[in-house]
């Protein structure tokens, strides 16, 4: 018999919440570094997809004061920020933990889609779960996904030169660019849900700061 | 691995370090160091960056030709581009001089510290070139450029000349060049007019306009806007 682990194991809380404040500066001092020219597109070429051409996002969402600070922070927290990555996905590996947290298209899908149905009112009951249902580990999943997107698109665009290969997956600087932006976007939407979601489900977020309940 | 005393106190002193009016010190200078670092270690010497096509080429017009005087410097009479420093025999060439030497043209996409990109074709003789002429010495292992551009950094603060220091390697880039002519034609005087310094692999920021004077250094320098708090490497 393996010894009972926790719901939200030690490792899991600390990466869990490094990242509030480390994703927080990256967000703004990105949006202190997209002020400096809030537009998509080569120059003479805008991008016509992009609804917010000319757009400054408002001061409380900007950290860095300008454009030089910005990019410091950026480039200094990103630093961290992948460390506390890196910490966690090898701690996941090397304790199988992401057999239980992971989003395995084969278990999750069906359960995925009830629990959707549930919350939009179109089922009476939620469907049986364990540690997550399948639309936890499908949202979750992505997160990680969406932070690899992050990395990638702007490691294209911090040296789209030397790292050309970065660059031409995204088709070139100008779209690494627009990607890093809905990444950042798809980012915020995922956060907003999260903190929603845990707000109904108060155990949850109980555990994330205790470990919750042995299993 | 070992760490400084100042690298100690740079982490743990965490959220009072990251004062973005001084970027090149606490946390900020800290990981700036660390992030100059890679990104000379990422800098492959033969690594060309990608031709553009020619449909690619930003409009006239819509290439944005920045400056830090009040208006775009006019050229001295009898300007001539001065090579020196840690040299075998310092130059002193006139622009009739400088075309006469093997040309060197790429047509590549332009990357603003800002966040924009433009594309132009730039013509011009390699900054290699220049180094191979003058004899520059190895232990020159960084070049300032300098420019008779003149601004402000600051509203109280005197003019002083544009300029920025180069790590040797990016300098001699095959793709970094002391430019005369910009889609086949003579620079004008607002993009930098005679020579200017143009380069694939630097923001624009490095690329110094209106430039008079080359000097290899076995020393590191700052440059105009390195000295106000932006990065010093600023490859791309």
């Amino acid at each position: 018999m393996k010894s009972p682990r926790a719901e939200q194991p030690l490792a899991v809380r600390i990466t869990h919440w490094a990242n509030v404040p480390l994703l927080a500066l990256m967000a703004a001092s990105g949006l202190q570094i997209l002020a400096a020219f809030p537009e998509m597109g080569p120059k003479g070429a805008p991008a016509g997809w992009y609804p917010l051409q000319g757009w400054i996002p408002p001061a409380w969402m900007r950290a860095g004061d300008w454009l030089a600070g910005a990019r410091h922070l950026h480039f200094g927290i990103a630093w961290l920020l992948v460390a506390n990555a890196l910490v966690y996905l090898i701690w996941m590996g090397t304790t199988g933990e992401w057999r239980r947290r992971a989003f395995n298209p084969r278990r999750d899908a069906r359960n995925a889609l009830d629990t959707l149905a549930w919350y939009v009112r179109l089922r009476r009951s939620p469907p049986e779960q364990g540690l997550y249902n399948g639309l936890q580990r499908f949202s979750y999943t992505l997160a990680i996904a969406l932070g690899a997107v992050e990395v990638l698109s702007g490691l294209a665009l911090y040296k789209p030169v030397q790292l050309s290969p970065f660059a031409a997956l995204f088709g070139g600087y100008d779209g690494a660019r627009a990607v890093h932006l809905l990444g950042l976007a798809a980012l915020l939407a995922f956060t907003l849900a999260h903190v929603v979601l845990v707000i109904l489900h108060p155990r949850a977020l109980a555990s994330i700061f205790t470990g919750g309940r042995r299993t | 691995m070992t760490f400084s005393r100042r690298t100690v106190l740079g982490f743990a002193l965490l959220p009072l370090a990251c004062d973005s009016a001084k970027p090149h010190e606490g946390f900020l200078g800290l990981t700036e160091r660390l992030n100059d670092r890679v990104q000379h270690r990422l800098l492959r010497p033969g690594k060309l960056a990608p031709q553009e096509p020619e449909s690619a080429v930003t409009q006239e017009g819509e290439f944005p030709l920045y400056k830090v005087a009040d208006d775009y410097p006019e050229a001295p009479a009898g300007w001539k581009l001065r090579v020196h420093g840690l040299v075998k025999s310092p130059l002193e060439l006139s622009l009739a001089e400088l075309r006469r030497l093997t040309p060197t043209r790429f047509r590549v996409r332009h990357h603003c510290v800002e966040g924009w990109s433009a594309v132009a074709a730039w013509h011009g003789v390699r900054v290699s070139e220049m180094a191979r002429l003058c004899g520059a010495d190895p232990r020159a292992r960084f070049v300032e450029f300098r420019s008779f551009e003149r601004g402000q950094p600051s509203e109280d603060a005197e003019a002083v000349r544009y300029y920025s220091t180069w790590d040797r390697e990016s300098a001699e880039h095959p793709q970094t060049i002391l430019a005369y002519a910009r889609n086949g034609a003579a620079i004008s005087r607002e993009e930098g007019a005679p020579l200017r310094l143009y380069s694939a692999v630097k923001l624009g920021y490095k690329m110094v306009k209106w430039v008079d004077e080359v000097v290899f250094q076995p020393v590191r320098t700052g440059g105009y806007w390195e000295d106000l708090g932006y990065e010093w490497f600023a490859g791309v």
